[in-house]
């Protein structure tokens, strides 16, 4: 893999950013704004989406850039996980499932990396993650999780379009989601093929053809037990 | 869905709102005692109402994306259609799958059509369409690799179309909601069909892998790195360059889709 040295760019070994220069770059460019941002938190005091979650904690932060670092939260719950179901293989896996989950992880990896390095100094930390819940060698749980995580990614994802003001955010938040349907279909159909299930009616609605979507909120409560650090965000737009 | 969240979220950004809306009010009201089926049946009707009572001639640019889904959509539904009427198109094992698909573009432009009408705006009239696209593909509904081929074509092109109108509706928050929405059901069925025929559910580079070369249009641009325009992927993670395209769907233009949706309209 090449290294260049644009600014942008990134110390592989470490994931150690060019922090301030990238935030400045990527998110000027984005044209995220502070007075955008200013506006839309006036008008979230009735921040229903949030309750039950912490106040202390990792904050997210506010506008599209908490948008951003929500999606650098799952981004990392996910890349975590298949990069566990790939180094702990479950006993059974055929070569065309590791071959996809191999895929899925890298997807994720890159994902992940992406939005590290688009935040900058306003990204997140390494969240600590947990997995005791999942047993790793038995593919009726990891392809279980696999499910939950993807359906859930593609839900935060449709509900957190309407919540960028940016457009070239939400392009790419657009690009991202339909991969992680491709892999909801995939990780479906693995578990019952030629069925219904890669697109069925539990997640899509039979009457509207629409999937489902979730604001930050409910995401976040559903990820939660799989995630040891507190989050905080209370602070994201609603609206 | 929630009707009445979507006034409360217009209103703050227009405290004008319930003036706008006026003797639309009461029905708004009226829908909070309705079950949560009701509610979401409403939804496509109650969108457009509110472009129309609300804000005119505004909701313009917001009916041509509509309308320019609602042609795709008339496209994947008679072709899903006419496969499933053939005896020969789909084999017996994969109907419940091609059912199920065909069943969410017919929603979709049931939904669509709700949508345009509730707002004013009149619906395209459905096309005539050639899926042999003029002979090109002439055994689409008696030979299952044909017709999964067409398929896949259809549903890659789906999810790229509706991703390139995101944009455009990034003013109409609860349309640009249900558009997401659909676009990643059609990226379900993408996944789906692909995986049937053999291939990744996603698309590696701008390969259109064993498709015909008549389809490389749908492909084309699908090798991108460089997000927001000026981060180039590569170079900031260490997953391999088939996945940073793998992993990032990219858009089409309204007119590359029309070019491409054009070799199966005949009027």
């Amino acid at each position: 893999m090449k290294k260049n040295n644009l600014p942008l760019s990134t110390d592989k070994g470490t994931h150690k950013t060019n922090a301030p220069l990238n935030r400045r770059s990527f998110l000027g460019y984005a044209g995220v704004s502070v007075v955008t941002s200013a506006l839309i938190l006036s008008g979230c005091k009735d921040d229903e989406g949030n309750i039950g979650l912490p106040d202390t904690g990792v904050n997210l932060g506010s506008g599209d850039t908490g948008i951003l670092n929500y999606a650098y939260a799952l981004e990392q719950l996910e890349a975590a996980f298949y990069t566990q179901v790939i180094q702990t293989k479950y006993s059974g896996m055929t070569a065309a499932e590791e071959q996809l989950l191999t895929d899925l992880r890298d997807h994720e990896v890159a994902h992940r990396d992406f939005f590290k390095a688009a935040l900058g100094a306003s990204a997140i930390p390494d969240l600590e993650v947990d997995f005791s819940a999942i047993n790793f060698s038995n593919r009726t749980s990891v392809l279980g999780t696999a499910k939950t995580f993807e359906d859930l990614g593609v839900s935060a994802y449709n509900g957190a379009g309407k919540l960028l003001t940016d457009a070239n955010l939400l392009l790419i938040a657009g690009k991202i989601v339909s991969v992680e349907a491709r892999h909801a279909a995939a990780i479906r159909s693995l578990i019952n093929p030629n069925s219904a299930d890669f697109s069925g009616d539990d997640v899509v609605d039979a009457a509207t053809g629409l999937d489902v979507q979730r604001m930050p909120g409910d995401v976040l409560m559903l990820a939660s037990p799989f995630i040891k650090t507190k989050i905080n965000a209370n602070n994201l737009p609603t609206t | 869905m929630n009707i009445l969240r979507i006034i409360q979220d217009i209103e703050k950004t227009d405290p004008e709102v319930y003036e706008r809306l006026n003797s639309r009010r009461s029905l708004f009201s009226s829908l909070s005692s309705f079950s949560t089926k009701a509610a979401i049946a409403a939804v496509p009707i109650a969108l457009g109402s509110m472009f129309k009572k609300a804000y005119g001639q505004s909701a313009s640019g917001v009916l041509d994306v509509l309308n320019f889904a609602l042609t795709l959509e008339y496209l994947e539904d008679e072709f899903y259609k006419n496969g499933l009427a053939s005896p020969t198109a789909i084999p017996a094992d994969l109907r419940t799958v091609f059912t199920q698909i065909g069943k969410h573009e017919t929603a979709h432009v049931n939904f669509l059509i709700t949508a345009i009408s509730g707002a004013g705006g009149t619906p395209v009239t459905k096309p005539t369409f050639d899926f042999t696209a003029g002979g090109a593909f002439a055994d689409v509904f008696t030979n299952p690799m044909t017709f999964m081929a067409v398929a896949q074509a259809f549903e890659d092109t789906g999810v790229r179309a509706y991703k390139g109108q995101a944009g455009n509706l990034i003013s109409s928050n609860e349309v640009l909601t249900a558009a997401l929405q659909i676009h990643s059901v059609e990226a379900r069925h993408a996944a789906e069909v692909r995986r049937l025929r053999g291939q990744k559910g996603w698309i590696t580079g701008n390969s259109r892998g064993d498709m015909p070369a008549a389809t490389q249009a749908v492909y084309n641009g699908e090798d991108n790195v460089m997000q927001g325009g000026i981060m180039d992927v590569k170079t900031v993670t260490t997953a391999p360059l088939s996945a940073v395209t793998e992993g990032f769907d990219e858009p089409l233009t309204k007119d590359e889709v029309l070019a491409i949706a054009s070799l199966f309209i005949v009027s």
